[in-house]
Parts: structure tokens; sequence; C-alpha cells
């Protein structure tokens, strides 16, 4: 079957940065797909150029076998693109902002479908607001019910749930969710990496505009085999668990002064051999917790290592 | 076709919504333009035999207006999607780049058109102004209209900041309209700046709009139209040139 979405050896420059650097990437038809990384990865920059919006200096990239470039407007037809930049055009409604999307992408009578992607992002009671008048939350969901506008097969989102309430964000992954179980592929960027961990079935992740890990989140946590000692303890931790150490960016001389210490262990039988440790040395536990690795733990180690 | 449509409706609406702007207050400027000028010079500047000036002057009012709004109409709008970014609105879809280049240029065009009735129906009044050629008038008034949308287009692309295409409308839009000899034939000038107006394609547009009017022109509107229509060419080349290339606007 034709992937929803290729990418072949993509490298994009701006000036002496290279913000995409040799991207190859496949998203199959169907999928919920997560694209992370930290700001500045390259993930806009990777989604522009898929949606047209820039060009790569090499590489292809097709969206369910049309190249972005050679057939743009198939291309672009089957594709939705949540912008991550919070724009709008303030002369317009709501319903006309909706109408001229639906417009441009040659739907000439589509007002029932306009109406049920309002009601479903909650809209409706804005339909016929300037969209100067909305809330930034609310100028979010236009943005998002514009990329539905033309029923894409293949959805792209760009950080779609910075800056919006708890209540839409669930609202939001429900719809999106319903979509993808209709058929639409989605591909998703965000911080929130248990958004991820719960969404995507596949992940890649990017870091100066390479990719530096790419597989099934699940695999991706497995992976990761070790297990985490979270323990406070009153006094020195004992020097033969030095090695068991893990550094906690950013908290380390708090979390040391705190008393607080992040141990890797490789099995649940390996708990013992630590507690052996400390009462040899001496120490009181006061909290200990058993941490199985998530995706934000995963995320961090990747971003460290590679 | 259904893409160039939506856009050109979006770009009427863009303008109709804000009439009183876009439409009214360039008639008001015209309007002004006409009372002051013809009271200092009407019995002052000579110009064609045996016609009044202010049935000289309301024409090449009615043309400057025209072509200074339609520049402004296409040059203003893509700016403002450029800055605020909305521009991606019409760059996500699969318009292609003529449709997006003819959508532009027809907005331009009928809010020059509209804004050329506006200032007529009010100095009518005032001037008392009658059509010889109404054929000429409305092809001179389409191919002006058309050119400024198309350098709107040019303008508004090429700039990447309000200031900047404010400088490109005081310091080339504004002075070509102005020494196109609306306020006086170029035949009252000295040799040297008569011949530099016919380097001055507004001049044909002006010139040619105003034989329309009074029968009686500085130039032959054939020669006009033909400098007009060159002229127009080129411009239509260099803007879908720009677009297809995506230059500012896909990076
Ligand atoms: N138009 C541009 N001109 C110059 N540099 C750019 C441009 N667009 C992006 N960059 C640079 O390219 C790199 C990748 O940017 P990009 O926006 O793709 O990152 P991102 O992964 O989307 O980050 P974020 O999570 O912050 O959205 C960054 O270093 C950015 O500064
Ligand atoms: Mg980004």
């Amino acid at each position: 079957m034709t992937e929803a979405i290729e990418i072949r050896g993509l490298s994009k420059r701006y000036g002496t940065l290279r913000a995409l650097d040799g991207v190859d990437l496949a998203v199959a038809q169907g999928e919920f797909f997560g694209l992370l990384g930290p700001n500045g990865a390259g993930k806009t920059t990777l989604i522009s150029i898929l949606a047209g919006l820039a060009r790569p200096d090499v590489g292809t990239a097709r969206v369910l076998g049309h190249d972005v470039l050679a057939e743009y407007r198939a291309a672009r037809r089957l594709l939705g693109v949540v912008p991550q930049e919070l724009v709008f055009d303030p002369f317009f409604t709501v319903r006309e902002t909706l109408r001229f999307q639906s417009g441009y992408f040659e739907l000439r009578r589509n007002d029932v479908w306009i109406e049920e992607v309002m009601h479903h992002l909650d809209l409706t009671g804005k339909a016929d607001a300037n969209m100067r008048s909305l809330s930034g939350g609310m100028k979010r969901r236009v943005l998002i019910a514009q990329a539905l506008v033309h029923r894409p097969p293949v959805i792209v989102l760009d950080e779609p749930t910075a800056g919006v309430d708890v209540e839409l964000r669930h609202g939001l992954w429900q719809f999106v969710q319903r979509l993808n179980a209709e058929g639409h592929t989605i591909v998703l960027t965000t911080h929130y990496l248990e958004e991820a961990e719960a969404l995507c079935g596949r992940i890649a992740m990017l870091k100066q505009g390479r990719v530096v890990a790419f597989d099934r989140t699940a695999d991706l946590i497995r992976r990761f085999q070790a297990l985490y000692v979270r323990l406070r303890i009153e006094g020195q931790l004992p020097d033969a668990l030095d090695a068991r150490l893990v550094p906690q960016p950013g908290i380390d001389a708090v979390g040391a002064a705190a008393g607080v210490f992040l141990l890797q262990i490789q099995h649940y039988a390996e708990v013992e051999s630590v507690l052996a440790a400390l009462r040899a040395g001496g120490c009181a536990i006061l909290e200990m917790e058993i941490v199985q690795p998530d995706l934000e733990e995963v995320f961090v180690q990747i971003m460290q290592t590679r | 076709m259904t893409g160039f449509l939506t856009l050109l409706e979006k770009e009427l609406l863009r303008f109709w919504k804000v009439a009183f702007q876009t439409i009214a207050a360039p008639v008001l400027t015209a309007l002004l333009y006409l009372l002051v000028f013809a009271h200092a010079l009407e019995a002052r500047v000579a110009v064609f035999e045996g016609v009044r000036y202010t049935a000289f002057l309301v024409p090449g009012l009615a043309m400057m207006s025209m072509l200074q709004n339609a520049f402004a109409n296409s040059s203003s709008s893509l700016i403002q999607s450029k800055v605020t970014g909305n521009i991606v609105f019409v760059l996500l879809p699969p318009l292609s780049y003529r449709e997006f280049f003819a959508a532009y240029v027809s907005a331009a065009i009928l809010r020059g058109l509209a804004v050329g009735a506006g200032v007529l129906a009010a100095t009518a009044p005032v001037a008392g102004v009658a059509i010889a050629h109404p054929l000429w008038s409305a092809a001179f008034a389409l191919a002006g209209c058309a050119v400024l949308g198309a350098m709107g287009v040019i303008a508004g692309i090429w700039a990447d900041k309000i200031d900047e295409l404010a400088a490109f409308q005081n310091f080339v839009i504004m002075p070509l309209t102005f020494l196109a000899g609306v306020f006086y034939s170029i035949r009252s000038l000295p040799e040297f700046w008569q011949k530099a107006s016919h380097l001055n394609p507004f001049f044909y547009m002006i010139d040619g709009f105003r034989y329309g009017f009074l029968g009686a022109a500085d130039v032959d509107p054939f020669v006009s139209l033909g400098v007009v229509a060159v002229f127009f060419v080129v411009l239509c080349a260099g803007a879908l040139a720009l677009l297809r290339s995506g230059y500012k606007l896909r990076s």
C-alpha cells in the first residue's frame, strides 16, 4: 500500500544552519504518528516542506504517493495542516473563514461538513463572531477546523494543544481519534509526551535535523528496560550505589541536598541489593518508589545520548 | 475555477467590509483635489483648445484614484497576510500561482473601478462631465487598474514590512501618478519634461482615459493603449515568475 507520507533524504538549510539533515521517514496509511523533538529540532520545517510552505534543498517528500513539488495540487488536496503559529484573518467571522478555506480546496457546497466540524470543536456558538474577538484557544480550534474542512486523508497537527485548556484537549483528542478510527492518517507534534505516549502508535524523534529514534511507541519504551528507584534518605548515599546513580538534569544539586536520588536497576530482584547497600551505609529511608520508564524518560535519555 | 473565485470573493469582501476607508475615503480625497485645484487653477492653466480646466481635471483625478487604489488593494492585502502569517491559508490549498495572481489582480481592478465610479459620481455635479468615447475610457480604466493591481502583487510579495510597502507607495507610485499629467497637459511643460513624461507609463493611462472623455489627448490613444498593454504583459510575466518560484512566500 502507498505510504501516507514518504520522506527521503530530506535536507534543508537556513544559511549555515542545518534545519533538516538527511531525514528519511515513512508513515503508513491509518497510522497515528508522533513527531517529537526539542525546540528547533526541525519538526515544523519538515511539516512546512510537506505542506509546500518551504522548499527542500535535496530530497523528496510525498503525500499518498504524490510528490509535494511535482504534483503539488494532488498532494495538497490530500493533506490538512494545522500550523503551529496562531494565525487568523481579522477581517472575517469563523464561518466565513471556514467557507473560504473550503472554496480554496474547490469545495463549493460544503456547509453540512463545516457545521459538523464546528460542532465537534465547540465552535457553533461562535460561528458568526469575528476572528479578532475570539480567545487564543478558540482561534486554535478554528485553525484545526480549517485544516479539516476538505476532509483530508492525511492530517498533520503541529502542536495543536499548545495553549489549549484541559477540556478542549480531551475533546480534541477524542475527535482526532475518531478521525483516525475512520481511516485518516494523523501526524502529531507535541511537547506533552504523555499525550504522545497515549495516542501515537509510532514515534519519530528529531534532534538537530536528524532522526535519532523511530519505532513503535511500546518498543521504544521497552528498549529502555531499566527500572528506577527513587529514594529520599537521611545521610550520604553509600559509595557502593554510585554506579547506579542516574543524573537528573537540572535537579542534581538540589536533589542531592534534599537527599533525593534516582538509581537505576535492571530488574526487581536488584531492589534487594540496593536496600542492603543502604543498610550497610547506615542510611534511613524516608521515601522510596519504583519507577518504570515512560516516554518522557526515554526522550530525555535519547536526547542526551545521541 | 472555484479556487480562483473563492479567493476573489474573499479579496472583494475584504475591502467591501471596510468600504468607508477603501472607497469612500479616496472619493472624498479626489473631491477635495477637484475643489481646491479647480478653484485655484481654472483661469490660469490652459489645457486643450476649448476644454475647461475642470473638465480636463476630473478624468485625471478619477484615473489617479483608480490607479492608487488598485495598487493599494493587492499590495496591502498581501503584506498584511504576510505580516500576520495568515498567508498560509492561501499557500496550503491547491491554488495554482496563476489563479492566485488572477484573483488578486481582479480584486484590485474591481476596487479601482468602484473608486473610479465613486469619483465620477461625486464630481459630476460639480464639473458636469460628458464622455465622448466611453469604450476608450473603459478600456483604459480596466488596463490601468490591471497594471497597478499587478504592480501591487509584486510590491506585496517583495516587501517584508508595511514600512517598505509604504516607501514603495510614496517614492514610486505617488510621484509617477502625480507627474503623469493629472493636473496639467504635458504640452505646457518644457521640452525636457515632456520627453521625461513619455517615459512614465502612468502618463499613457491617464492620457488615454482622458481621451475617452474629451476626445482630445496628448498622444494617439492606440499608441497609449499599446504602451499600457506592453507594460502590463511585462508586469504579468514578472509577477507570475515570482509567484511560480515561491519568492518570499515559500521559503
Ligand atoms: N525561515 C527560517 N529562517 C531561518 N531559520 C529558520 C527558519 N525556519 C526555521 N529555522 C531554524 O530551523 C531550525 C528548526 O526549526 P523548526 O521550526 O523546524 O523547529 P521545531 O522542531 O518545529 O521547534 P519547536 O518545537 O520550537 O516548534 C531552528 O533552528 C530554526 O531557528
Ligand atoms: Mg515547531
